[in-house]
Formats: structure tokens, sequence, C-alpha cells
């Protein structure tokens, strides 16, 4: 088992390719954030549909490629053996079935809730009041909109 | 390595050389963060599967809507949160450089950066307790949500619970990575890392503090975008 630390240390860059890659990652990290800021607001107000789904679904694959940018480059993964590699990478491979299994369970039990328990389905579709409306009730400045609904 | 197969190829596993090619403590550094990588999915994916099994859900353009200094009647929602974001981006850059200049022993270097990424560290700390503040301020906290559905129907606590829990074990690795960043930079101007002859104490440090980052980028997306 031999490896003095100055061979660690060195990962084989060099100096300016170092600080280059550095500045591209940051560069390639901001403008992801951007465009899933951006996706966030078109997506503000949208009704459910395909549309917005497939927005979502955007934005998951646009975290998933940060996610690898910063494990790759700040966190040096892409740059080290092969083997320390796939030790970190195959146990988190367990997060593909993990999420699968649990999104679909619980997918599953509000639609069996839904047509089992009409009592919660009567619950969960009960209106909230609105801020307005309890200061009305408590007579704190009325407001002019129409309260009859 | 991509690099090294040209020539004859590395044989790792037959003796006298380490498989992994990083010392001990990186590589645990590794498995400890694989293993908090376990704990944050397990959160995230316990809100995902209770937000699938509720009927409705409150929308965090209308919950994350306010910014520091701003009125009442704020409208901005990811307007805060983008800039937490971009706060925790930069001092993982800045995480990135103090590496490298360890790598080059440039004192200096690490010692600057160090503080900087401190300073992002301290800056999204801060930005975080406005944003508990104020959301308490309105009404919510753990088992008390005062914000309904975005259909308007009663939401249950889960919304809140899963928020400040989650947001809350995520502000604690902040805490902690800047306590670890602050470490560093003390035993960094007490030549400690100069006597060793290397840096790479700061290196797993980095790894921690990255870390910190990519689950802020889970749970930005999670909770704020979706």
């Amino acid at each position: 088992m031999e490896h003095n630390s100055a061979a660690i240390a060195e990962h084989g860059h060099s100096d300016d390719g170092a600080v280059k890659e550095i500045w591209k990652v940051t560069l390639i990290l901001s403008v992801l954030t951007i465009i899933e800021l951006v996706l966030g607001f078109w997506m503000m107000g949208m009704p459910d549909g395909a549309l917005r789904y497939s927005i979502k679904g955007s934005i998951v694959i646009l975290m998933l490629a940060k996610a690898f940018y910063i494990v790759g480059y700040f966190m040096h993964l892409k740059h080290e053996v092969r083997n320390l590699i796939m030790t970190i990478v195959v146990p988190l491979l367990l997060f593909i079935w993990f999420i699968v299994a649990f999104l679909y369970e619980g997918n599953s039990y509000k639609n069996l809730k839904n047509t089992y328990n009409s009592y919660y389905k009567e619950r969960t579709s009960q209106q909230q009041e609105t801020k307005e409306e309890t200061k009305e009730e408590k007579g704190e400045e009325p407001k002019k909109s129409d309260a009859a609904e | 390595m991509a690099t090294t197969t040209a020539t004859a190829p590395v044989k790792y596993w037959s003796g006298g050389k380490s498989p992994f090619n990083v010392e001990y403590g990186k590589l645990m550094m590794w498995y400890f963060l694989m293993s908090d990588a376990f704990t944050f999915g397990a959160f995230l994916i316990a809100y995902g599967t209770t937000r699938f099994a509720t009927n409705g859900w409150p929308d965090p353009n209308k919950v994350f809507k306010s910014y520091p200094f701003a009125s009442e009647s704020a409208n901005a929602p990811l307007v805060f949160v983008s800039i937490m974001t971009f706060i925790l981006i930069i001092s993982s850059v800045t995480m990135v450089l103090a590496v490298h200049a360890g790598h080059k022993m440039d004192k200096k270097g690490v010692v600057k950066n160090l503080i900087l990424t401190i300073i992002g560290g301290l800056a999204f700390l801060g930005c975080q307790a406005w944003e508990w503040t104020h959301l308490h301020h309105e009404g919510a906290w753990w088992g008390q949500n005062p914000f309904p559905n975005a259909d308007g129907t009663v939401a249950t606590t889960n919304f809140t619970n899963f928020f400040f829990t989650i947001t809350g074990f995520h502000g604690f690795h902040v805490f902690s990575g800047v306590v670890i960043n602050v470490v560093m930079l003390i035993m960094t101007l007490n030549d400690k890392f100069e006597k060793r002859g290397h840096y790479l104490m700061i290196e797993k440090a980095g790894l921690y503090w990255h870390f910190v980052d990519l689950v802020w980028v889970f749970v930005f997306t999670c909770f704020y975008l979706i």
C-alpha cells in the first residue's frame, strides 16, 4: 500500500487548466440555475396538465445535471480512480428503486383513499377561509369585494 | 482514469497499490457523505410520498413570496430563494479555489478563499434565519400551517412539517460546515498544514461543503420550484 501524499495531491491537472475548469463549471451551474428559475416562473399559475408536468420533469433533469457537475468537478469524483467512482455511484443506484417505489405507493394510497373513504374525500375538499374573510368577520376594515360566495 | 489507460492499464487490485488511490480520511469522508445522502434522500422521498398521497398541496409561489425589508403585500416568488441558491453556489466555488490553492501550497490563497467560503456560509444561514422567522410570524411552524392548498382547500400540516424538518436539517449541515471551515482556517493560520507538508485536510472539508451545496440543489428544487 504505497501512496505518498504529494502524488495524491497532484491530480494531473495543469494549474491554469484546473482554474479554467472551475470557472467553466461555475458558469454551467449558474446557467442551469437560471434556466430552472425561468421554467419556475413560466409554470407559475399554470393549470395542472401535460405541459406543467413536462416542465417539472425538465426541472428535475436540470437538477440532476447540476448534481453531476457538483459531484463530478467540484468534488472531483470524475477524476478519481474508477474503483472509487464505482463504490460511490453503484450504491446510490438504489435511489432509482427507492423513488419509483415510494412515489408509486403514495399515489396509489391517495387513489385508494379517494375511492373508498368518502369522509377523507369530503374533508379534503373543504375550502379554507381566506385572510380577508376572517378579517371581515372580526369587523376589521370591511372590504368592498363581494363576500357572497 | 482515461488519461492513463493509453499506456498499460494500472492493476489496482494486484497488490502494492492503493486500490482507490486516495488517502484513508478522504475515502471515509466519501462514505460518510454517501450515508448522509441516503438520510437526505429518505427525508425527501418521505416528503414526495406524502405529497403524492395527499389531495392538494400548498403552492410554494404563494408561500415563499417575500424578501427582507419588503412590505406585507410583496409578491416576489422565487426571488429570495434564488439569491440563497447563488450564495451557496458561489461559496462552493470559493471552496474549490481554496482546495486548489492548497494543492499549490499557497497558504495565502487558502486563507483568502476559506474566509470567503465562511462568509458565504454565514450569509446563507442569515437568509435562512430570516426566512424561518418570517414564516413563523405568518403562523407557520411544526404542527401549524396557515397556507391553503393551491386549489383553496384546507391543507394538512405535512407541508410545514416537512419544510422545517428538511431545511432545518440542511441548515444544520451548513452550520457544521461553517464550523469545520473555521477550524480549517485556524489550522491554516497556525501553519499546521505547512508543517504537515500538504493541505489534504482542506480537501476533506471541501467535500463536505460541496455536499451541503449539492443537497441544497435538491431541497431548492423539491420545495421551491416543483
